[in-house]
């Protein structure tokens, strides 16, 4: 099932003429195209991402993410289609309700971290003697008090990089969008972020960020937007996807051969005392009934269900998939 | 943390001050403003000491020294002829040598007495005191003809001639307008108001290429319009600027307070100096406004200090001639050249700011200023444009791949898609 449904941009909830089902978007995309030099960066993407969820765009690098997240935020216009972001058309006119990490990290090198955390505030409409207050309480609530009057290049590059998130949640923004949040963190400060980003979501803050990691997305994702070519196969939630493609199924039997052989589906295969095969469509009471009335002797069975990885692969290809374990290509 | 206040976008202008404000604070507390604080002293250091080579070499090229090789009578009348006039104009004449007496009616090999003296002597009389002769080099006995005529023609009088006295009565300044000075005060000002735009052009495109180094400018394109990103480092660098000059001015006013009457009276501009100052400010901003939005919009497209300097070259070059131009024009006035000059838009504050030196008219400067505004409104709304669609688009690589042609068609493409 295609998750994402067509409606017209002027009703900005999901499914609004339907009534009863309508949820907010916090963002809406349809048909974004951004070519470059000829080049199709982005071909064609649909995307909704309801208020208040975890929403993630998952892909290998250069499949077009950090295109897509800079078209969302108006840094970029698209050549084709159009979005609308907290209810606007254009991103800069909600500015302050947004915020941003971009992957590729940047602080005024000469200024200090609460200055810093101040002055993306500034930016983003908070009023700068505010900001300064606000940097000062973030930085001690972060365990960085001690850092707050140092300058962002006596900073270590994890302390830099936590000063910069921090200026990304000065304002206090309604979404947060964070471009390859995990990279460049060590495991304990990934699993922070992961925390802050659970926590964002429980206060009602919609987050949106990219990964070419499968198990951010997994563990922390309600939905998931798959792409790859700069096209989105899939958007919606992530079980919709697991649910593409069938449970596996692990059957362990004492015969090893009979009549009920019949009854399991043509991509079987054998490893060692066991089969693996995808349930049938008709569900798992036929199969039960099949094997026991052939004798098999079903000594185990366990049907489980797909992960996001397998998911990814049955939904955007092996290839894809090799890239994003590999990630070694350049991000567009 | 506080409950927020409800905040809503920032405007164009909020945003632009929002930029301004980090920029003016950053480089005015940074290394690069010394510099820039510094940078008038460099043309005025390299002027003294090029003035003081150049008179060295002069003094060096041309000797002073005349030798005298006549009778021995004619040498001591010309010794005390020298020594005479040397009284009332003594820098004007040359020093004299006696090279050798010679008995009248004997040969004397001038020429070879000329070269034996290795360059120390000019040139070399001899020859009687109602007919001197003067022997050497073709470029230089010309000079020489008056000069030995008057000490030869007072060594031949029976007795010194007496001078009148001369009085002398000082004024503040001439009546007559001075047109040499006046075109000095003006070549000056143009001078200045050239240096200090392309010294701070350079230092808002280094200020950009840096952010786009840090990757800082992602964030900011995020958050608030890259007019606005545009217009803040524009009006930064002109409030550095204007701290410069009021630096300068105070310093200069210091000197002049010190110095007193030690310094040359320099000539009174045509307008007056408190009119010729504030012309000069706001043709400075005219000037520099023109061409910083000239180098911001490269600064965009660029993403390396090489690129920048590529991209920038034909841009400064432009410059240096629409100077020359400026200074041409100063020469021939009322001439299609000077209309040129006050009409195109990088050359206008220039020249227009030696006309406030030669000319008292104010109302060419009414003029001239509403249609500076008005350029400077159109290279901010195109600059902004530029910078706008090209800022972040130019990824490390991309320029040099694409070439300018590459840069342009795709800022062409970009207004195609529009905003």
């Amino acid at each position: 099932m295609r998750h994402a449904m067509r409606m017209e941009l002027g009703d900005w909830h999901e499914g609004g003429n339907a009534g009863a089902a309508a949820r907010r978007l916090a963002i809406e995309a349809r048909g974004l195209v951004k070519r470059f030099d000829g080049f199709t960066a982005v071909d064609g993407v649909d995307l909704s991402v309801p208020e208040g969820a975890i929403y993630g765009i998952l892909g290998p690098n250069g499949a077009g993410k950090t295109t897509t997240l800079r078209i969302l935020l108006g840094i970029l216009d698209p050549d084709e289609g159009s979005r609308r972001i907290l209810g606007a058309e254009r991103p800069h006119d909600v500015a302050h309700a947004i915020g941003y990490l971009p992957e590729e990290r940047g602080l005024y090198p000469t200024m200090k971290a609460f200055e810093a955390i101040a002055f993306v505030g500034a930016l983003r409409g908070l009023p700068l003697a505010e900001g300064r207050r606000r940097g000062r309480a973030l930085l001690e609530e972060h365990g960085l008090g001690y850092a707050a009057d140092r300058q962002i290049r006596q900073l270590s590059k994890g302390m830099a990089q936590q000063v910069q998130l921090l200026g990304t949640l000065v304002h206090e923004p309604r979404l947060v969008v964070f471009d390859e949040p995990f990279s460049g963190l060590d495991a304990l400060n990934q699993g922070r972020l992961e925390g802050m980003i659970r926590g964002l979501a429980a206060k009602g803050t919609t987050v949106i960020f990219s990964t070419h990691v499968i198990a951010h997305a997994e563990r922390l994702c309600d939905e998931v937007a798959i792409i790859a070519g700069g096209k989105v196969p899939f958007a919606g939630p992530v079980d919709v996807a697991r649910d593409r493609i069938r449970p596996q199924v692990r059957l362990e039997t004492r015969s090893r051969d009979g009549a009920w052989r019949a009854a399991l589906p043509p991509d079987v295969r054998h490893e060692g005392q066991f089969w693996y095969f995808s349930l049938p469509e008709s569900g798992v009471e036929p199969l039960l009934r099949a094997l026991i009335e052939g004798d098999a002797g079903i000594q185990s069975l366990s049907i489980e269900r797909a992960g996001l990885h397998d998911a990814f692969v049955a939904i955007a290809g092996e290839a894809a998939a090799a890239a994003l374990a590999e990630g070694k290509d350049s991000e567009r | 943390m506080s409950t927020p206040r409800r905040r809503g976008r920032l405007s164009t202008l909020a945003a632009a001050l929002v930029i301004a404000r980090r920029d003016f604070a950053a480089i005015l507390f940074s290394r690069s403003f010394i510099f820039f604080l510094l940078g008038p002293l460099f043309p005025v250091v390299v002027g003294v000491m090029a003035g003081g080579v150049g008179k060295a070499v002069q003094d060096s090229a041309a000797p002073a020294s005349i030798g005298l090789a006549m009778s021995a009578e004619d040498n001591a009348r010309m010794l005390s002829a020298r020594r005479h006039l040397g009284e009332s104009m003594d820098r004007s004449l040359p020093g004299l040598v006696v090279v050798r007496d010679v008995p009248r009616g004997s040969a004397f090999d001038a020429e070879r007495a000329l070269n034996e003296s290795k360059g120390a002597l000019g040139a070399i009389v001899g020859g009687r005191l109602d007919a001197p002769e003067i022997v050497g080099p073709q470029e230089r006995i010309g000079r020489w003809q008056g000069m030995v005529a008057l000490l030869a023609s007072e060594a031949a009088a029976s007795a010194p001639r007496a001078m009148p006295d001369v009085s002398l009565r000082p004024v503040a300044a001439s009546a007559a307008p001075d047109r040499h000075g006046l075109m000095v005060t003006a070549q000056a000002s143009q001078t200045i108001l050239f240096l200090l735009t392309m010294l701070l052009a350079g230092m808002v495109l280094s200020n950009l290429v840096e952010e786009k180094g840090n990757k800082i400018i992602e964030i900011l394109a995020a958050a608030i319009p890259m007019d606005a990103v545009f217009l803040g480092k524009l009006f930064a660098m002109l409030a550095v600027s204007f701290v410069g000059i009021a630096v300068w001015a105070g310093t200069a006013g210091g000197f002049v307070l010190l110095a007193g009457h030690a310094l040359p009276n320099l000539p009174v501009p045509a307008v007056g100096w408190p009119m010729f100052f504030a012309l000069g400010i706001v043709y400075f901003a005219a000037a520099y406004l023109l061409l910083g939005s000239v180098f911001l919009a490269i600064g965009s497209m660029a993403s390396t200090v090489r690129e920048v300097q590529t991209l920038s070259m034909p841009v400064t070059m432009m410059q240096l001639m629409v100077f020359f131009l400026a200074s041409y024009a100063m020469t021939s006035p009322s001439s299609a050249v000077e209309t040129f000059a006050l009409i195109f838009p990088f050359s206008s504050p220039f020249a227009m700011l030696a006309r406030a030196a030669q000319y008292p008219a104010l109302w060419p400067h009414v003029l001239a200023l509403v249609w500076q505004v008005l350029c400077v409104t159109l290279f901010i709304r195109v600059g902004a444009y530029l910078f706008r669609t090209r800022v972040m688009k130019s990824a490390p690589g991309g320029v040099r791949k694409r070439g300018l042609r590459g840069l342009f068609r795709k800022a062409g493409a970009a207004a195609a898609a529009g905003r």
